[in-house]
């Protein structure tokens, strides 16, 4: 034990290096976005939750491409270090799209006078967060630690490939079936806030890298753990059969 | 590739004799999908002006949680039966086992949708029988038993597995809902034309994920 404890102390100061990095980030981040930033000439101060709502869905996607990357790279090379990525990123990719769905509906409340619609990017995201629920879900009921991997690294290839068809066929069902659809002010944004979403997805992006350096060090403690435990109980079992 | 054609179809018909001799699968997916039919008349009115959009809404639904029903009953009895360490213990390649049961599952749902369209048709006075519905169903089938046989099989394997199967299928198969109750719709009030982009859409999704089942499959049952 003595013997870890340094490496475990120098990781965890590049952690908390990176985790300072994307505190002062956020923090200039959300002061551009909620006092430089201009206000909004349409929507008024309720189109300053983008600069957190749109880098958390960056997020998001960003953690459930790592969680494809690493589902495919845990199927081809049977390493549990990709196993261990894979969840720490699905963790925060779940709880990212979480936040993306709520604060999206805080935004659609005053300005489309609703909380949800069915809009092919709305639905999208639920599907997204359904599909990485049942990727939890699955892990809990599969038992085994290697078979729970195999089977969540399945699910983390298809339900990523799945989204753009997702997206594509509620498209085209809204398209087909007409309704009260609304798109998204696309109009060329001032520079002002042009800067303050930058930065905030600078920041959310290095506090993803940070959030994942603290979770894949708990999934890899937790191994350890797991892999302690069965040696004890062997070391257990020997001992009773012997004696 | 003989080889293979002529495994698969021993597969095939040992599902088939299988179900023959125990009728495990066919009569309770057929009746459910009859019942929800006839209970989803209850929940929207099936017999008014509208009732060609609601319809092929309530036919796919039915077909949805029977094939689900269905499902998850084939690959249960394998495993309870120990078969399906048989057929992992045979000699033959893993994705030959999974497209077996593929094509097995692809006929018992097959086979309940064409004798409850004829059903439908007459308890809702709806006019089916055209040939392009006969191609929205296999499709959609397909593409549901593509999924659902790799989906069953994890679901198996886990602690309650008759949660596990609809939580883990019904997100990942929405683009085949959408698509095929659209394409139904479509049909069933007369505008074929418009049905290009669904066929295509179920077409692409069918071989997309025949194939990631068929390579993944491998690493699904390894135990």
């Amino acid at each position: 034990m003595a013997i870890n404890r340094p490496r475990s102390a120098r990781k965890s100061n590049g952690g908390m290096m990176l985790g300072l990095l994307a505190g002062v980030t956020l923090a200039i981040g959300l002061y551009l976005g909620l006092v430089y930033a201009p206000e909004d000439a349409v929507q008024g101060n309720a189109q300053r939750i983008f600069y957190i709502h749109v880098p958390m869905a960056w997020v998001a996607f960003l953690a459930f491409f790592v969680v494809f990357c690493a589902g495919i790279m845990f199927l081809w090379k049977r390493d549990p270090i990709w196993d261990q990525i894979a969840r720490s990123s699905a963790e925060i990719g779940l709880v990212f799209t979480t936040l993306v769905l709520l604060t999206g509906s805080f935004w659609g409340r005053p300005i489309w006078g609703t909380w949800w619609t069915w809009d092919a990017r709305l639905t999208t995201t639920l599907l997204l967060w359904f599909i990485y629920l049942s990727y939890f879900m699955l892990r809990a009921y599969a038992g085994e630690r290697d078979r729970a991997a195999r089977f969540s690294a399945v699910i983390g290839i298809i339900g990523f490939i799945d989204v753009p068809i997702i997206y594509m066929s509620v498209d085209w069902w809204r398209t087909l079936h007409p309704g009260p659809v609304f798109t998204s002010s696309g109009a060329a944004m001032p520079n002002s806030m042009l800067l303050a979403m930058l930065v905030c997805l600078l920041g959310f992006t290095l506090l993803y890298a940070y959030l994942m350096v603290l979770k894949f060090g708990i999934e890899q403690s937790k191994d350890k753990l797991l892999d302690y435990q069965y040696a004890l109980a062997e070391r257990e079992a020997e001992g009773a059969v012997t004696a | 590739m003989k080889r293979a054609v002529g495994q698969i179809s021993i597969l095939i018909w040992k599902d088939l004799l299988t179900e023959v001799r125990t009728k495990d699968l066919f009569g309770g997916m057929f009746v459910f999908a009859v019942l929800t039919i006839v209970t989803f008349n209850f929940a929207f009115d099936l017999t008014g002006v509208n009732r060609a959009p609601s319809g092929s809404g309530a036919l796919w639904v039915a077909f949805n949680f029977a094939g689900m029903l269905g499902l998850g009953r084939s690959i249960a009895l394998e495993r309870d039966r120990g078969s399906l360490d048989g057929l992992l213990l045979c000699p033959v390649d893993r994705g030959t086992i999974y497209l077996g049961k593929f094509v097995g599952n692809f006929l018992f749902i097959t086979l309940v949708e064409v004798i409850s369209v004829p059903i439908f048709a007459a308890l809702f006075n709806i006019n089916v029988f055209q040939l392009s519905l006969l191609l929205v169903l296999l499709l959609g089938t397909v593409g549901f038993a593509a999924v659902g046989t790799l989906l069953a099989v994890m679901a198996a394997s886990t602690r309650s597995r008759e949660v596990m199967l609809p939580v883990l299928m019904f997100p990942i198969l929405l683009p085949v809902v959408i698509a095929t109750v659209r394409a139904t719709t479509l049909i069933l009030t007369g505008q074929t034309a418009d049905l290009g982009p669904w066929l295509n859409l179920l077409g692409a999704y069918d071989l997309l994920f025949l194939l990631i089942a068929y390579v993944v499959f491998e690493r699904v049952v390894e135990e």
